[in-house]
């Protein structure tokens, strides 16, 4: 069900939308004064898990309960973490955010950080985004100049304050391990966990790391009231609330970003908001949250485990027809991510998309971990050589093997990240692969694109 | 003449330190002012920041070596970074490196002669959803069409 919202993008498009001013005009401050002035740290932290905001960076974990991990008493400082590298492909939604919302998330930060202990956040961005960082810089300013931040934030006893920190152009740096690597001035290698961020995160104290979109929708999630927010979503009772960005990219007529609340399907994302598919082709697949996560067929059907499941009322469902849900694209087999959907239509080839991935994340891969660095250069030399037509039926195979090698033996996610989409890719088009193998079809013919 | 940094941005490199509790946060936005000097890092300047920020020259190496924006050897005095990952791939992000390859008489990763432009491909940034797209310096091109690429790279090469 489409059921628009306008939070976040209610300032998108407008003159000086990204202005204190404008923010204010809105209703904007209003949570962090009153979360400041009249909120313990628990009660926060509280109505944070009755907002049920999942995750938007793509594992989808309760930001409440990740919160309520950070220690209460502790001799070292606690820091909050904003993570808006935004690298994944397919993924182009906190950007929008930062360019045109920035006091979003600067109110977000300042809410968070009383709920976690912390006095200091760091919003990591991916350096490529310079008007990003600036509309940040802009919003961190004024409200420093407001009294909003600094060492009496909205008259309260408690100092917050915001600093931007950049990376160097990496996808690796998205991994929360990696993220706290890379702000503390190293190379972006993902840490063994445990120790967990909540333990021992950026600079050796508790941080929180939380994707900027999550923090974002926090102002909105407290004037609202955590439950109501909530409530805005289908899934509302799997505890998958309120309201998020949702993308949709590739081949489709009217690629954008929009604010719906949760529970809207893959059909009405890709045929009503995208406006159909380009060319009204019939679909080749989807992938629904970002390169990560493995595509879906357009026939695909939704299996429950059982009765008891809370996933047996959509058992048995075309996946088009699910609500976007956390647990829902799971127990369909792949992942929410985040949340921005890449159509393929028909006339794209899917071994070709298959190489693209496996470029980049061959490029990508931080190189500590042998099946990994290994895994995803092998797997990227290997799809190459069958659509060049000098792959054999036993290489095809071992592509699998190959995958199947990476899964699980990483220190990160990065690991899976890069094996479970190449897995879905060698499953659902087995017999295009196979068409290369056998010289029926050839690299020349091949494309990508579609009209 | 031994590296040093200009006024204002040694500037800018002090006030940065003061954002973190340790000198070697500063490595990455310190490398990024370095870089915006002088268009690339040399390991002259890499030994200049450790020493600069008390960690060993090797760190600052693995650091520079790590990350893809940091420019080894000099380049072009405008970096191009056309994105070629799959939802730009969708969009026809190859028949934009083809076409920014044609114009420019050079290959991906080469400078034109003149020095004034340096291209390269780039992975995702983050602009699916007005794909195909280009990254000029620090300004994004979204939406692309072969004219607006002639405006953008003859302008480049003008200048």
């Amino acid at each position: 069900m489409i059921k628009a919202c306008n939070h976040l993008t209610k300032l998108y498009g407008k003159p000086n939308g990204w202005s204190l001013e404008a923010y204010e005009r809105e209703g904007g401050y209003r949570a962090a004064r009153r979360v400041l002035t009249e909120m313990t740290r628990e009660q926060v932290v509280d109505e944070a898990k009755k907002a049920n905001i999942r995750g938007r960076g793509g594992a989808g974990f309760p930001m409440g309960v990740k919160w309520s991990f950070m220690p209460k008493q502790s001799t070292k400082p606690a820091y909050l973490a904003v993570n808006a590298d935004e690298s994944e492909p397919g993924t182009h939604k906190d950007r929008t955010i930062m360019e045109e919302n920035p006091h979003s998330a600067i109110e977000g930060c300042i809410i968070a950080c009383y709920g976690i202990g912390a006095h200091t956040a760091y919003v990591y961005v991916r350096d490529e985004l310079h008007l990003s960082k600036a509309r940040l810089w802009g919003a961190i300013k004024e409200a420093r100049a407001k009294g909003y931040l600094g060492k009496n934030p909205f008259g309260k006893d408690y100092a917050i304050d915001i600093v931007v920190h950049t990376g160097g152009g990496t996808y690796i740096c998205g991994e929360e391990t990696a993220l706290l690597n890379s702000l503390e001035g190293r190379r972006g290698e993902p840490r063994l966990k445990p120790p967990f961020p909540a333990q021992t995160g950026a600079f050796g104290c508790p941080t929180t790391v939380n994707n900027l979109e999550t923090v974002a929708i926090v102002p909105t999630a407290f004037e609202m009231g955590g439950e109501k927010f909530s409530q805005l979503s289908a899934l509302h009772d799997i505890k998958d609330g309120g309201c998020r960005l949702f993308g949709v990219n590739g081949h489709v007529k009217k690629p954008q970003i929009v604010e719906l609340a949760v529970g809207v399907t893959l059909r009405e994302l890709i045929y009503e908001i995208g406006g159909g598919v380009t060319g009204d082709r019939a679909l080749l697949g989807i992938i629904p949250g970002g390169s990560s996560t493995p595509p879906l067929l357009p026939d695909e059907t939704l299996h429950a485990p059982d009765e008891k499941s809370p996933m047996h009322k959509f058992h048995g469902k075309n996946v088009l027809d699910v609500p976007l849900g956390v647990d829902t694209m799971r127990a369909a087999g792949t992942m929410l991510g985040t949340c921005c959907v890449t159509v393929m239509a028909e006339g794209s080839c899917p071994v070709l998309a298959m190489e693209n991935l496996m470029q980049f994340y061959r490029h990508e891969s931080c190189g500590q971990c042998t099946p990994c660095r290994e895994g995803s250069a092998w797997l990227h030399r290997t799809v190459a050589k069958i659509l060049d037509g000098e792959g054999s039926m036993e290489e095809l195979d071992q592509l699998h093997d190959i995958a199947n090698n990476i899964m699980g033996n990483t220190i990160c996610a990065f690991g899976e990240g890069t094996a479970m989409p190449a897995l879905g890719f060698l499953k659902k088009y087995r017999k295009d692969f196979e068409k290369y193998v056998r010289g029926e079809r050839t690299r020349r013919d091949a494309s990508l694109v579609v009209t | 003449m031994p590296f040093a940094l200009s006024a204002d941005r040694e500037r800018e490199l002090n006030e940065i330190l003061t954002r973190y509790p340790t000198k070697m946060a500063a490595t990455i936005p310190a490398l990024h002012l370095l870089q915006d000097q002088e268009g690339w890092i040399s390991e002259e300047m890499m030994i200049w920041l450790a020493h600069r920020l008390d960690v060993s020259p090797a760190h600052i190496k693995g650091v520079v070596t790590f990350y893809t924006l940091f420019n080894q050897k000099p380049a072009g005095k405008h970096q191009v970074w056309v994105c070629r990952t799959l939802p730009c791939a969708l969009r026809g992000a190859g028949d934009v490196i083809t076409h920014c390859e044609k114009k420019l008489g050079i290959h991906v990763g080469d400078t034109t002669k003149d020095g004034k432009v340096t291209l390269r491909t780039a992975e995702c940034l983050a602009s699916c959803g007005t794909a195909p797209m280009m990254q000029v310096d620090e300004e994004y091109h979204e939406n692309l069409t072969f004219e607006r690429i002639d405006e953008i790279l003859e302008k480049l090469q003008r200048d």
